[in-house]
């Protein structure tokens, strides 16, 4: 099936959706998403951050289609015409969606441990304006401990669905739902009861904001003074493939191992996540592949020499001379 | 006086009863159509009839029942959408709770349609007494043969049960209808795959509502053709109004459409005209989502021509000087309305009501409900009306249910035809009476 998004076209199987074919293109047409995750089933379709225009229904029908749609939740059609970022109602609605998304965030970014691998703060540079226009109070939870590992901050929470998605799908049963409606509704995991079993860590990769921290984590280190690398132990039940954050010899923290659109390429375990915080458990592989524009990669040592060496080159050609040697 | 085909028995005494509405024709379609008819001829009559969903959104019957997946040996299911909740419409409450085996009538001859073994009702939460009106003749009914097995020895088989709902307005969303069916929380799905395709549990499932399942007797019995005489145009058949507010004679009527807007208001037949010789301010013609119209716009369209009841001459115009039909919800203000403070009321149901999934509706609806307090507080600035289209704007069109869209259009319809009035409150900065505000409008060109 061919379909042309933001004017590139690409040959997909039937069944993918628009977001998935995006995706296949790369980043430059890619919409943000903040609900949608490939690994979790019928998740996608709440934020409304991946609208797109859809001007060209098919090749057989090419009526356009009315409204804006949720493009991780559409499948493409033979001959779909797709518009994205060429189009200025598109940008305009996810301002708007964005501005929904934080009028009742806190925004303590400053306190929060998902600063820096945040994809709220990430979509709020994107499509964000500088200022806000709600000036009421904004919506404040308590906090919940969900088990003795997870933190649960419901004030920052986006409603996206996906540790509800998580704890129904990965992890044996389900006790962490929503409860309530509209702007009330809330995480619960009735009654404070515990997630107990293996793989509730994983609901804390998946929150997109800061609403679900790891409890041996929280307010240790600032993610982005912390080196992410690659590493692998024998573990009898997941994959044990992890990412491991270091400071200096330390391991910080475990998480499970993220692709370009910072989903997870495989769940690990609990005893993965929180036992093993000593650099002997890990057969370290080697740096994690960090986007240049994150925060995180400011700290990433794999290129720096060679960074240097071209700032150098740099200023050299327009004619500046470094700090320290200036008279 | 208007032909009347649902409720025309409503003053007989003891009508709720199987006997005495079986005494006055009842259960003849059923007969009708399960002796003579095969299920396609019953919703071809249907089509030819032209009837369209009166739940709100006017679709046409026959086509949403002719989209209805058919694969061997998959059940189908026909659930009757009894959750009313649109503020400002009652007539199905009204059907339901005085002659209710109109209903069971037209579920046996839907389902036989649509071969549909199984149907339910879901009756929103708040009309518990209405379930039990219900439930009750569904027992006579079952008594009498008229559900159960083998139907009048023609060898169709139904069974129809009441569910009652936890009292939420989104669950009159079919697919959060659903959901709430099945036992889960009532969300709306995604659509795609619609109802027709995957509905409940899985199954092919045609949600109807209440006054369109009951319609199909007098269609059956008249036929489909003789049934599209009434009317005008592609809207045809009769409809059930429920009229509320500032007039003489609020409750439930009948009318032909094709009835005058200022006939339906001002005759003795219906409404009776204002209440106290007032004037009449604005009407929402359609239940508390579709865009209010004032007085000169809801009598006269922007082209002159007098407005009727019909699904097109209401939408004339399209949003900038039109409205809806919708559910039926005629809804009249005299000269005292305040319209900031009626805006108030309806947004601040959509933000109770709305459901969380998505984030326009969710964030957006409680923004909107806590800018239009400020304007009764007297907190207002002239620029939180412009910041209030802007919201409206930004929720519209971006939501996975009509829900978005239901809180955003009164905003817009207000903002659009009473700019004035929220300015002067703005300005006042004090909540006033506002009863001097009506002045003429002029439509904008």
């Amino acid at each position: 099936m061919k379909v042309t998004i933001d004017g590139i076209e690409i040959d997909v199987p039937k069944g993918t959706t628009i977001l998935q074919a995006a995706r296949l293109i790369g980043p430059q047409v890619a919409p943000p998403a903040m609900c949608y995750y490939t690994k979790l089933k019928t998740s996608g379709g709440y934020c409304r951050t991946c609208i797109v225009k859809v001007t060209q229904g098919s090749t057989a029908n090419p009526t356009p289609m009315p409204k804006p749609v949720a493009s991780c939740r559409t499948e493409v059609m033979d001959g779909m015409v797709v518009e994205n970022f060429i189009n200025k109602e598109i940008l305009e609605a996810r301002k708007g969606v964005v501005e929904f998304l934080l009028i009742n965030h806190p925004l303590d970014c400053p306190i929060c441990d998902q600063a820096g691998e945040c994809k709220l703060q990430d979509l709020g540079y994107e499509n964000g304006s500088a200022k806000t226009r709600y000036e009421f109070k904004r919506r404040e939870y308590e906090m919940i401990d969900i088990g003795d590992k997870i933190k649960l901050h419901m004030t920052r929470c986006i409603l996206c669905y996906r540790c509800v998605k998580t704890a129904e799908q990965i992890t044996d049963k389900r006790l962490h739902g929503v409860v309530h409606r509209g702007d009330a509704s809330e995480i619960s995991t009735y009654i404070e009861q515990v997630i107990d079993n293996d793989f509730s860590g994983n609901v804390i990769d998946v929150c997109p904001v800061g609403a679900l921290t790891d409890k041996t984590f929280r307010f240790k280190q600032r993610v982005w003074f912390t080196k992410p690398v690659d590493a692998h132990r024998k573990c009898d039940k997941c994959c044990g493939k992890t990412r491991v954050w270091l400071k200096g010899e330390e391991v910080v923290r475990v998480t499970a191992r993220k692709d370009q659109w910072d989903e997870v390429e495989e769940f690990i375990c609990n005893s993965c996540r929180y036992d093993h915080k000593k650099t002997s458990d890990w057969v370290i592989e080697g740096p994690s592949p960090i986007h240049r524009n994150s925060v995180i990669s400011q700290n990433h040592y794999q290129h720096l020499n060679e960074l240097k060496v071209q700032v150098m080159k740099q200023q050299k050609a327009l004619g500046f001379m470094p700090i320290d040697k200036k008279p | 006086m208007g032909k009347k085909l649902l409720i025309h028995n409503d003053k007989v005494p003891g009508i709720e009863t199987l006997e005495v509405y079986r005494a006055h024709g009842g259960y003849a379609s059923v007969e009708k159509a399960l002796k003579t008819m095969t299920p396609d001829q019953v919703t071809d009559e249907v089509k030819k009839s032209g009837l369209r969903g009166r739940g709100g959104a006017g679709f046409p019957t026959g086509l949403k029942w002719s989209f209805l997946a058919k694969p061997e040996g998959v059940a189908r299911y026909l659930v009757c959408n009894a959750d009313e909740s649109e503020p400002g419409t009652f007539k199905d409450r009204y059907l339901m709770e005085v002659i209710p085996h109109a209903l069971i009538e037209g579920m046996i001859t839907s389902s036989y349609a649509l071969g549909a073994k199984t149907s339910y009702i879901y009756i929103r939460g708040e009309y518990f007494y209405v379930a039990r009106i219900m439930e009750k003749a569904i027992a006579e009914a079952y008594a009498a043969g008229w559900l159960g097995a083998n139907i009048l020895g023609s060898g169709f088989t139904h069974d129809c049960y009441v569910q009652v709902g936890g009292g939420a307005y989104i669950c009159g969303e079919e697919t959060a209808l659903l959901e709430s069916l099945e036992g889960k929380r009532g969300n709306p799905r995604i659509k795609p795959p619609f109802p027709a395709v995957a509905g409940l549990w899985g199954c092919p499932t045609v949600v109807n509502n209440v006054e369109t399942i009951a319609a199909v007797c007098p269609i059956v019995n008249m036929g489909g053709e003789e049934y599209a005489k009434i009317g005008i145009g592609k809207s045809t058949g009769t409809k059930l109004i429920s009229a509320s507010g500032h007039i003489n004679k609020p409750g439930v009527y009948e009318i032909e459409l094709g009835l005058p807007v200022e006939e339906f208001i001002y005759s003795e037949e219906y409404c009776g005209g204002i209440r106290n010789g007032k004037k009449m301010k604005a009407v929402v013609a359609g239940g508390s989502s579709v865009p209010i119209l004032p007085t000169e716009l809801i009598l006269k369209t922007a082209k002159g021509e007098p407005r009727l009841m019909t699904y097109e001459s209401l939408a004339d115009g399209g949003f900038v000087t039109g409205t809806m039909l919708g559910s039926g919800g005629f809804i009249v203000m005299d000269e005292d309305t305040s319209i900031v403070k009626n805006l108030f009321t309806f947004t601040r149901f959509y933000h109770h009501e709305s459901c969380g999934q998505c984030s326009p509706c969710r964030e957006g609806t409680g923004w909107m409900e806590k800018i239009l307090k400020k304007f009764l507080n007297g907190t207002a600035n002239e620029s939180d009306v412009d910041l209030l289209w802007d919201i409206q704007s930004k929720i519209e069109g971006k939501t996975i249910c009509p829900l978005g869209e239901a809180a955003a259009w009164p905003v817009a319809a207000a903002i659009r035809h009473f700019k004035q009035e929220f300015l002067d409150v703005a300005r006042s900065k004090k909540f006033v009476d506002v009863s001097h505000y009506n002045r003429l409008y002029k439509v904008n060109t």
